[in-house]
């Protein structure tokens, strides 16, 4: 059978659908659903948001955190043996002795280490260790922007009472009045080192709304926020000249035996070789879990997002928080095949283009919070059956993309939106002419290590910043929120580490005595060692191939 | 009604080509690509990264953000019977019958390193640190090589003339993945280039934003400690009724 023949990157069928969309546009205009009352958004989350639904989580057996829910992929790594056997470990012989180790090379690793530094720690003093190369991160993927409250019609105070209710009051207070009191200081950071946000004519930011957030407080550098944010933090890393392990994943924390976190086991992913770090601070910034497909959902996440630092904080004894519920972002690409579950920004939306079914008919406001919105594109699909079915079975709603051009303008597409104009061209889709058909998509791990306003744990020595961290967004975070997260809490806790570096105390013991009772506990609770964490990477290969495979090295 | 967990196990089934890999048994079309030269027989519906997966593959490197943002996935291929070198990103190029492929995992590349506090804002910094930018020849190899299509010798032909506003402007859609650099007669790296220049753009030539200074001056002297203390010390309800009215005063569009 000869493949599908596709117009404009479309099958026939959906062609159908989209001249509804069409047809429907010009009285879509300006007139939006309205926004759901309280009530009716914790209705249709009940209904059908996946973190509500019936299975696919259960509770922590051991741990800190014992008795507390998590996504049962969470769970399979939290009660996992750990990739060394700890006796097997030479740890006296030290291979990098610092003040501060960083793991993880995204936005909040990047920024601790550059507030280390501006703190007073010389550069050979610091190391930041990553499992990628340095960048590759899910900080360098977010399209939206930065939410910083800064135009006259806003404050702080709205800042922290919108992000307080996107995340249904189970935020940690003191931790989202530092999130968003350090917000605009966080943009004049990025922009005093080059960073070249979105301007007006007059050389104002152009500011624009967010799903849950009541003002226009959206930084964005076009779709390429996080890329532009990252970057120049990264040139500004390597001019300092501050010391980094690329390809060079953290498996093991250390401590002196007496809940003190004193260093780190790294591998070199090339050679297997293990290396030994003495640090008196030690910073994760090890980021999400998206790789880890929780109830089986496709992700917008980079390749390592697989929950490495939960897992060895959690070894460590730092407590979790808000370990039930994940974020699945409302519009993540459903077709073509070729890009399933990557992001379609929420910018979109907050420019203008709206979630239409297959008859071209609204059905939500666009800008509900993350959960909310998500569950209403499921219901649709769903329960309403009035979603469009891709050629390999999945279900999505049009996102009507050229509905932007028509409130804001011709051009504005190409202009605001270049990453999401390119990923659609290269698999012949026009987004300035037809729509785009989406689903959710997992996308962010809402809790994680619970945090202090200095990304302080309850492990002496163990500082916690950007998606790794729980707190801050409780139980639903917002856009633009996640990596302001990243630099408000990386450089919060890179002062907060230099800080006690100073008056360091410790002897510096390196043991893996939390590791050997870890295994205990484990073996306490009858878990037998058939999984092993953390994952460091998932596993794509193909199953004919796996099925073959014979080990011969 | 289907029942809340079915629907989850329904959309858990239907996405396995994105989280658990393709099943055989649901491919009907087919193509053969060749990775350094070996062929491999791949589900056409595939990106190079994934048909790469399929192959037997697991990344370390040349895998990164898989959705066009990190650059990591450098790739060139060949087709056969074309004389043409395409160089695109891994995850975002479907495969096609007898692609010759290869991923550059890596490029050398030297990086200056200054100080973005103490530099002048014109060419003359950036010819300072890449003098080698001189010896751009306009052959706009740069150019084709560039996956995410940008006007890779346009803008630097742009720095020369001592437009970086231009340059900063072009440049911005960079990835960094390398693959200009690698090309370059000249042996110019675009990508570093391009980075200083977009940051002393950044920095010198876009305006000191006023709304932003303001702001941080009203934070610092205390401004909202005492609207914070009293929303911070509200019960969840009266918080929620606050929320509940300021949702109302939503600006949209």
């Amino acid at each position: 059978m000869a493949e599908l023949k596709l117009i404009g990157g479309y099958p026939e069928y959906m062609r159908e659908s989209i001249k509804l969309v069409e047809k429907t546009r010009p009285k879509r205009v300006g007139k939006l659903p309205p926004q759901m009352t309280m009530e009716e958004r914790e209705e249709i989350l009940n209904l059908c948001h996946p973190d509500y639904a019936p299975g696919g989580k259960r509770p922590i057996s051991i741990g800190p955190n014992k008795g507390d829910i998590a996504p049962n992929e969470v769970v399979d790594l939290l009660e996992a043996y750990p990739l060394i056997e700890p006796d097997e470990i030479d740890l006296n012989h030290v291979d990098y002795d610092v003040d501060i180790l960083i793991i993880g090379g995204g936005l909040a690793g990047t920024s601790a280490a550059l507030l280390a530094n501006d703190s007073g720690i010389p550069v050979n003093r610091i190391l930041l260790a990553t499992k990628l190369r340095h960048g590759d991160s899910n900080s360098i993927m977010a399209q939206g922007g930065t939410q910083a409250a800064d135009r006259p019609e806003d404050s702080p105070v709205i800042h922290y009472i919108d992000t307080m209710g996107g995340g249904h009051f189970a935020n940690k207070p003191d931790v989202v009045k530092a999130l968003v009191e350090d917000a605009p200081k966080v943009i004049k950071w990025l922009c005093d080192l080059g960073a070249m946000f979105d301007r007006d004519k007059n050389g104002n930011f152009v500011e624009l709304s967010g799903g849950g957030a009541s003002r226009k407080r959206m930084h964005a550098c076009r779709d390429y926020t996080g890329m532009e944010e990252l970057r120049v933090l990264r040139d500004e890393f390597r001019n300092r000249g501050i010391p980094v392990l690329e390809y060079y994943p953290a498996i093991e924390l250390l401590t002196d035996g007496d809940n003190r976190v004193t260093g780190a086991i790294l591998v070199n992913l090339e050679t297997d070789e293990y290396k030994i770090v003495r640090a008196k601070a030690v910073i994760l910034a090890t980021g999400g879990f998206g790789r880890l497909h929780i109830r089986g959902f496709p992700t917008t996440n980079h390749y390592g997002a697989t929950a490495d630092g939960l897992v060895l904080a959690y070894r460590a004894g730092a407590k979790l928080r808000d370990t039930d519920t994940v974020q699945y972002h409302p519009t993540g690409a459903v077709y073509p095949q070729q890009i399933v579950g990557l992001l379609l920004t929420e910018k979109l939306r907050t420019a203008g283009a709206q979630p239409v079914n297959k008859y071209g008919e609204a059905f939500v406001f666009p800008l509900e919070p993350r959960d909310v919105e998500a569950a209403a594109i499921i219901r649709e699909c769903y329960i309403r059956d009035n979603g469009i079915v891709t050629p390999t079975g999945l279900r999505g709603v049009w996102l009507d993309t050229p509905l932007i051009e028509i409130v804001q303008g011709k051009g504005y597409i190409e202009k605001s939106f270049p990453a999401m104009v390119r990923m659609f061209k290269r698999f012949g889709i026009d987004i300035t002419k037809d729509p785009v058909l989406v689903f959710p998509t997992l996308h962010y791990q809402n809790g994680g290590v619970e945090t202090d306003p200095w990304g302080r744990t309850n492990v002496e020595g163990l500082w916690v910043a950007g998606e790794v961290s729980g707190g801050v967004h409780g139980k639903n975070r917002l856009m633009g929120n996640s990596t302001l997260d990243c630099m408000v809490f990386g450089r919060r806790a890179g002062m907060s580490a230099a800080e006690y570096v100073k008056s360091y105390k410790g002897d510096g013991r390196l043991t893996l005595d939390h590791v050997k009772r870890y295994i205990k506990m484990l073996q306490d609770a009858g878990i037998k060692p058939d999984r092993r964490s953390p994952i460091l990477l998932p596993d794509y290969r193909g199953k004919r191939v796996l099925a073959r495979m014979i080990d011969i090295f | 009604m289907e029942d809340r967990k079915s629907i989850m196990d329904r959309i858990a089934e239907t996405s396995k080509v994105a989280t658990t890999g393709v099943d055989e048994k649901d491919i009907e079309h087919w193509v053969t690509i060749y990775i350094m030269g070996k062929a491999y027989k791949v589900p056409a519906a595939l990106t190079i990264m994934q048909a790469m997966e399929y192959a037997g593959y697991r990344f370390i490197r040349s895998c990164g953000c898989r959705a066009g943002f990190c650059g990591a996935c450098a790739t060139v291929y060949r087709k056969e019977g074309d004389y043409k070198l395409h160089a695109v990103l891994a995850c975002q190029t479907r495969v096609e019958d007898g692609m010759y492929l290869v991923q550059i995992p890596f490029a050398p590349a030297e990086k200056a390193t200054y100080d973005i506090n103490s530099e002048r804002c014109d060419i003359s910094t950036v010819l300072k640190y890449y003098p080698e930018l001189a010896r751009c020849v306009s052959c706009n190899t740069c150019t084709k090589a560039c996956p995410q299509d940008l006007q890779v010798m346009d803008y630097i032909q742009a720095a020369l003339r001592g437009d970086l506003a231009t340059a900063a402007n072009e440049s911005f859609d960079c990835v960094q993945c390398g693959l200009c650099a690698i090309r370059c007669p000249a042996e110019i790296v675009h990508y570093h280039v391009s980075q200083l220049i977009r940051r002393l753009y950044g920095k010198y030539q876009l305006p000191e934003e006023q709304n932003l200074k303001k702001r941080i001056e009203e934070i610092e002297s205390g401004k909202y400690e005492e609207e914070f203390k009293k929303v911070m010390s509200l019960s969840r309800e009266e918080l929620e009724k606050l929320y509940v009215e300021q949702q109302k005063t939503r600006e949209v569009y």
